[in-house]
């Protein structure tokens, strides 16, 4: 990848066209999209003293209101990046926007974010897109009652008195589950169970009704039947207030629960993406295959034993040439000409004869693979080799 | 891991177990653990965290039994008690045939040869000070064990065993990720050819396709070296994958102990059934013919359990003779003990105060 110069360019650079490695159609670029939310050729790059880290590096999707998008990777595979970038929490203040290199398209709603002015980005955040983290402990400021902070997320977008804001705190909380909230509204965080902090969180986000709700591993800490709870409490909500939901976790069994679409990432990249359905039924990707079949599963006799993907995930600053999933993949030497060691493969549609993803269409039910191996291949493999043994 | 060099524990390791076939290997009555609350200056106790409330099972050798639970249900502490780490309040523990329950730290010292544990966090469980050499190597000073080919070459057998390479001897624990630390901690686990291996969360900090290199080695190694594991996890998908036999806790108590398949085929205890349907399926197809059975609420405080049946407070078929006498853990099958006035899958046990 060649693509240091385009990302010492001004992040401003709306119209700066897609580099040609990512051969990804270059007219639209600047266009103003249709889509709710759509990200166009994302790069969150880190320079670090080792070299830079290339967390987020050339990913694309889109979101409409009233769906669910997963995003699903391992660690550090830039699950978390893209959510902190989509959200401008990378460039929040002077001082880290010297440390980060953004390029690319974030469009919300017709607005671009990633040129925009901080000030402008942070009157959406909170209004227009408001985010649930993984550790609410760590979320929650420690020295304020819950209530105060839901008072205050409301009261920096709404020109309302406490009261009022505080008659709204309540009324989140009674909506989130929490009860007695006319009394809880008062109790600190550490007075608050996990499940419970996990729910005063999620109130946090949604006073503002927000149209963008981003939930970053929403229940990775939290015990099973607790974490049953808050997936059908965001499911309930998301039908309720009719938001884009993106819900990224390492959990296959989470997003099969929520997600409408799904986006694999390996190494800062998307390796497949397409209809929760589709992904599951019919992955086209050999990481997808060794995720699956790494998994126990609860709802399966037992098999005798799980088949893992070999080795361990890349590291972002040295990402292996060519595919970045080729050191890992049993099937890296069926492609021609030591092709998956040189040539970064493109995001292709599955279900159209293997056109280059247009991000035009992409995103609207499309099921993409970026693989070098025919299709026939690769549908030949899952449902004779992968398939029979998960 | 096949190497030449270890045919011989392969060979002689399930000889042993054998031998002991006929009587539990590990066998727990009544085991308590109150840690207590005190207050004031003369730390008057008033009260305690029932962590561990009177528990019966065994361990049989080359067995896995899986323990699972919430939080706070004291499967850890159960763990640190069968081990030794801590200091049992009540019951007894006897290993092998001999009574553990209040050995001192010395008198423990030669039974740690048999038992080990491997623990969830592989970062704070290695001295980032010491080698890989010296961390695996550590057993064999402690016990002043000279192996056959000295500690070096013993080592460096274990590090191959458990997939590293010998040449990682002199590296230091930040060289290794996630997954080679806990591979790490496994070979210092064995290093001893131990009987019994209790495991803590040994995969839940591990990314999914290190999780299942890790399963697979512990399988693996458990039938090479004839090991018996006890295996603690709240992960139920991983606790199947695992366990021949599984142990739920809740609160302080065992509420259902049975072999794998009856347990998932058919829980008779409450609790079990809505944990086994909360848990989330990586198939969605199923999200919408599932039924799940959502529980209300969290767990009570250890504190100050409820009275009778512990999980009355969420359970959807508690009546009254729940909130009066604690049911007792009894096989209602062979093999599958379940303690419930109301069970699942079985004949009600207090037909007279039945739920409607």
């Amino acid at each position: 990848m060649t693509d240091s110069d385009d990302l010492t360019k001004t992040t401003a650079a709306t119209d700066a066209a897609a580099p040609a490695a990512i051969a990804e159609p270059v007219a639209e670029g600047g266009a103003a999209p249709t889509a709710f939310l759509e990200v166009r050729d994302l790069r969150v790059h880190f320079p670090t003293d080792d070299g830079v880290v290339k967390s987020v590096d050339g990913l694309s999707f889109k979101l409409e209101k009233g769906k669910t998008l997963g995003i699903v990777g391992e660690s550090g595979s830039g699950k978390s990046v893209t959510s902190l970038a989509v959200m401008g929490l990378h460039r929040a203040s002077r001082q880290q926007r010297s440390k980060v290199r953004m390029s690319g398209e974030i469009w919300l709603d017709g607005q671009e974010l990633i040129g925009a002015d901080p000030d402008d980005v942070r009157r959406l955040r909170g209004r227009e897109m408001a985010m649930i983290f993984q550790d609410p402990l760590s979320a929650l400021h420690p020295f304020y009652s819950v209530g105060q902070q839901i008072v205050e997320a409301y009261r920096v977008h709404h020109d309302v008195d406490k009261k009022t804001a505080r008659k709204r705190a309540i009324e989140m909380l009674d909506r989130v589950g929490i009860p007695q909230p006319d009394k809880r509204v008062d109790d600190h965080p550490h007075q608050f169970s996990g499940g419970m902090r996990q729910r005063a969180m999620i109130a946090m986000a949604l006073v503002n009704n927000p149209e963008l709700l981003i939930a970053d591993e929403p229940t990775t800490a939290l015990d099973v039947t607790v974490q049953a709870q808050i997936l059908d409490l965001i499911r309930d909500l998301q039908k309720e207030f009719g938001s884009a939901v993106i819900i990224i976790t390492h959990d296959l069994g989470v997003v099969a629960e929520l997600a409408d679409d799904l986006l694999v990432m390996y190494g800062g990249r998307c390796i497949e993406r397409g209809p929760a359905e589709k992904v599951f039924y019919a992955p086209q990707h050999p990481y997808t295959w060794g995720l699956l079949g790494s998994m126990p599963r609860i709802d399966r006799e037992q098999t005798d034993r799980l088949i893992p993907v070999k080795g361990s995930p890349p590291s972002l600053i040295n990402v292996p040439s060519g595919c970045a999933f080729n050191p890992r993949c049993p099937y890296a030497d069926i492609p021609k000409d030591n092709l998956t060691r040189t040539v970064r493969p493109e995001l292709r549609q599955v279900d159209n004869g293997g056109t280059p993803a247009n991000e035009g269409v992409a995103g609207g039910g499309g099921h993409f693979s970026a693989c070098h191996m025919s299709q026939e291949e690769r549908e030949r493999i899952w449902t004779e080799e992968i398939a029979p043994k998960l | 891991m096949t190497e030449t060099t270890d045919e011989q524990n392969t060979k002689t390791a399930p000889a042993e177990s054998r031998a002991a076939a006929d009587g539990p290997l590990l066998k727990v009555r009544g085991l308590v653990r109150h840690f207590p609350i005190t207050k004031g200056l003369l730390k008057r106790q008033v009260g305690a965290v029932q962590a561990v409330d009177g528990i019966d099972f065994e361990v049989y050798p080359g067995e896995t039994l899986g323990v699972v639970g919430e939080s706070g249900c004291g499967k850890s502490t159960m763990g640190r008690l069968i081990t030794r780490l801590d200091e049992p309040t009540g019951g007894t523990i006897e290993f092998d045939g001999r009574d553990i329950t209040h050995l001192s730290t010395g008198g423990m010292r030669p039974m740690r040869r048999d038992v080990q544990m491997i623990f969830q966090d592989p970062y704070g469980s290695l001295n980032p000070r010491h080698t890989i050499g010296g961390i695996v190597g550590t057993p064999f000073r402690l016990q002043g064990v000279e192996p056959e080919g000295g500690v070096k070459k013993e080592v460096q057998r274990l590090l191959e065993l458990v997939g590293l390479s010998p040449e990682h001897y002199n590296r230091y624990p930040h060289e290794f990720s996630g997954g080679q630390r806990q591979r790490i901690g496994i070979a210092r686990a064995l290093a001893l050819k131990p009987k019994l291996v209790v495991a803590d969360e040994p995969v839940s900090a591990l990314d999914v396709s290190i999780q299942a290199q890790v399963v697979n080695l512990m399988d693996d190694l458990q039938e090479e070296l004839g090991l018996t594991y006890v295996i603690i996890a709240h992960d139920l998908s991983v606790i199947r994958h695992v366990s021949d036999r599984i142990a739920v806790m809740y609160l302080g108590k065992i509420v259902e102990l049975a072999d794998r398949d009856s347990l998932y085929k058919a829980p008779m205890h409450p609790y079990t059934k809505a944990l086994l349907s909360a848990v989330p399926v990586p198939d969605p197809k199923r999200r919408t013919e599932r039924d799940r059975i959502l529980l209300k609420g969290d767990v009570p405080s250890p504190i100050n359990p409820p009275s009778g049946c512990r999980f009355r407070t969420r359970c959807w078929k508690a009546t009254e003779v729940c909130t009066t006498t604690e049911p007792p853990l009894v096989a209602l099958r062979t093999g599958h003990q379940v303690a419930c006035h109301h069970p699942e899958n079985a004949p009600d046990q207090a037909p007279e105060d039945a739920p409607k």
